[in-house]
């Protein structure tokens, strides 16, 4: 089922550049730091210091091989989904219901394991749709029943379906004559996706004028949109050849809609956040929020990036 | 506690409980420098749940943990069994003599306790279920801050704990959940009888500082 491997030089290069790029960070963040306000000054060390930790740990997981890799994925994914569940409205009735969907987590990662891409892909549309429904008839009560159906199931996709595409990145079969790693594949799209929020932010920045979702997300600007886009669709050009088996107009539309999506998975959980009167998450990671602020745009692009690799590369 | 009962203690704490809150609960928690570094000291928060106690004493590590005595009520923690050995073991309980002997006399260990310079969590609230004797609780505790005015009374909010494991549940649900301390107070001046609605005034205080989405609606029976 699985085995441990060394990562491929691509893979170890992109590391160690990770590495310096954090080093080089934190210097520009001092430097910034010293012309801006306090609070500013703050949460961009926080968020850096984050940076390190994160990096650190993956670093860590991909060096410990697919299983600690997939481990790790699981563990963000029930991280995730206890503080969307966290957040939001849960009938006293619902507790014990809460189970099932947390019972999805390590079923869904299981098949991640076995690289059961049948069952991986269905289970959570499908069974836990039908058990979760079930379970929530049979608790009995049915004043809030659809909000509390529809919470439950919108969650369990958005935290730990559509993220568990990442960990199956990692044993996705390719087409005879394609070279591709699991670990660069995973790497290349972690580091597109998040770079596309820095870079939609420093643009937005810069030269923000028209906003996009005033009323979801005010901070978000046209101009940030296609600037950061266009930086993504070049990274995405210097990055692919190393990481990824994606020719040049592959990697131009990936990196195009690793942006837009990026972008939809942000302002999504934008929107769950105002609806609730939350300004983030929870506090977990300084500077960033919680789990889901961090990995609100993953949300929608991991299971993008997955399907575009597989209908074009996979077995 | 003896040296080997210390070590038990830090070990099952270590080991065993902050693990298993970090996996099942995920506490997060404010202010946490305000929390005394050294007693004597009376810890007051809300009472929800009875994870509440073990959530509280993971918030004190090393060997300030010894020193760490939550009140508890004898007839129900020190009974016989695996609940009573845990509960003197590794929460090392001050058992309350609730059987009616008075609060000046049931206080009386914890008194003893904070003249050894141990910090004490008290539930003002006391036990659910028993509102008579809930009343001489409170006032047990009201009457023992205004004869130690010189004790720091540091209090606690607590929020989400009582939708993980609220009482008469015995199945745990994970929820991320709050911990916010509140800066020391100083309550020696203030007449016995006002202590107990200021100090649930101020736990009520720390409440409002965490960000509430609609969880607290009807449907929801409120959560502390």
């Amino acid at each position: 089922m699985l085995e441990l491997m060394w990562p491929s030089p691509a893979v170890g290069w992109t590391i160690i550049a990770l590495w310096l790029g954090l080093v080089a960070a934190s210097i520009a963040v001092r430097l910034v730091g010293r012309r801006t306000d306090m609070a500013t000054r703050v949460e961009l060390e926080e968020r850096t210091n984050t940076w390190w930790w994160i990096v650190a740990l993956l670093s860590l997981v991909i060096l410990a091989g697919k299983l600690a890799t997939i481990v790790f994925i699981a563990l963000i994914s029930y991280l995730a989904l206890k503080e969307y569940l966290t957040a939001l409205p849960i009938r006293r009735a619902d507790r014990r219901v809460l189970l099932l969907a947390y019972l999805a987590v390590p079923i869904q990662y299981i098949f991640v394991g076995y690289a059961d891409y049948g069952m991986f892909a269905i289970f959570i549309p499908v069974y836990a749709f039908i058990f979760l429904t079930f379970g929530l008839v049979l608790a009995g009560e049915t004043a809030g029943f659809i909000r509390s159906v529809g919470v439950l199931h919108w969650g369990l996709m958005l935290t730990v379906y559509n993220l568990s595409h990442l960990a199956f990145l990692l044993v996705l079969p390719m087409r005879d004559g394609v070279s591709a790693d699991g670990f660069a594949l995973l790497l290349f799209v972690l580091i597109i996706v998040q770079a596309n929020d820095v870079a939609q932010y420093v643009w937005g920045k810069l030269f923000g004028k028209h906003k996009i979702v005033p009323k979801v997300s005010p901070g978000k600007t046209w101009e940030g949109f296609l600037f950061g886009g266009a930086t993504i669709v070049g990274l995405s050009l210097i990055l692919a050849p190393f990481l990824t088996p994606f020719g040049w107009a592959h990697a131009a539309i990936i990196g195009a809609i690793l942006a837009a999506s990026g972008f939809v998975g942000d302002v999504a959980l934008s929107a769950v956040k105002r609806d609730l009167g939350l300004k983030d998450m929870g506090n977990i990671l300084p500077g960033h929020g919680g789990y889901l602020d961090r990995l609100d745009s993953l949300t929608l692009s991991a299971p993008l990036f997955f399907h575009f690799t597989r209908y074009f590369y996979g077995a | 506690m003896g040296r080997a009962g210390r070590w038990l203690q830090r070990g099952v704490f270590a080991f065993v409980i902050r693990p298993l809150l970090w996996l099942l609960i995920g506490l997060r928690v404010r202010n946490h420098g305000a929390l005394p570094s050294e007693g004597p000291a009376i810890l007051v928060a809300n009472h929800n749940s009875h994870l509440d106690t073990i959530v509280l004493m993971s918030l004190f590590d090393g060997e300030k943990l010894a020193t760490v005595r939550p009140a508890a009520a004898a007839d129900y923690f020190a009974k016989p069994g695996l609940v009573s050995w845990i509960s003197r073991a590794i929460l090392n309980i001050i058992a309350i003599d609730r059987s009616g002997v008075g609060a000046e006399v049931a206080l009386q260990p914890v008194r003893d306790a904070l003249g050894r310079g141990e910090v004490v969590i008290l539930y003002p609230e006391g036990t659910r279920g028993e509102p008579e004797k809930l009343e001489r609780f409170r006032r047990g505790i009201a009457l023992l801050i205004s004869e130690l005015p010189e004790v720091p009374v540091v209090p606690v909010f607590m929020h989400g704990l009582g939708r993980a494991l609220p009482k008469g549940e015995r199945v745990l649900v994970p929820f991320f959940c709050d911990v916010i301390c509140g800066d020391p107070m100083e309550l020696g001046q203030m007449p016995a009888n006002e202590i107990p609605t200021h100090l649930a005034e101020r736990i009520g205080e720390l409440g409002k500082e965490i960000q509430v989405g609609w969880h607290e609606e009807a449907s929801d029976p409120p959560n502390g």
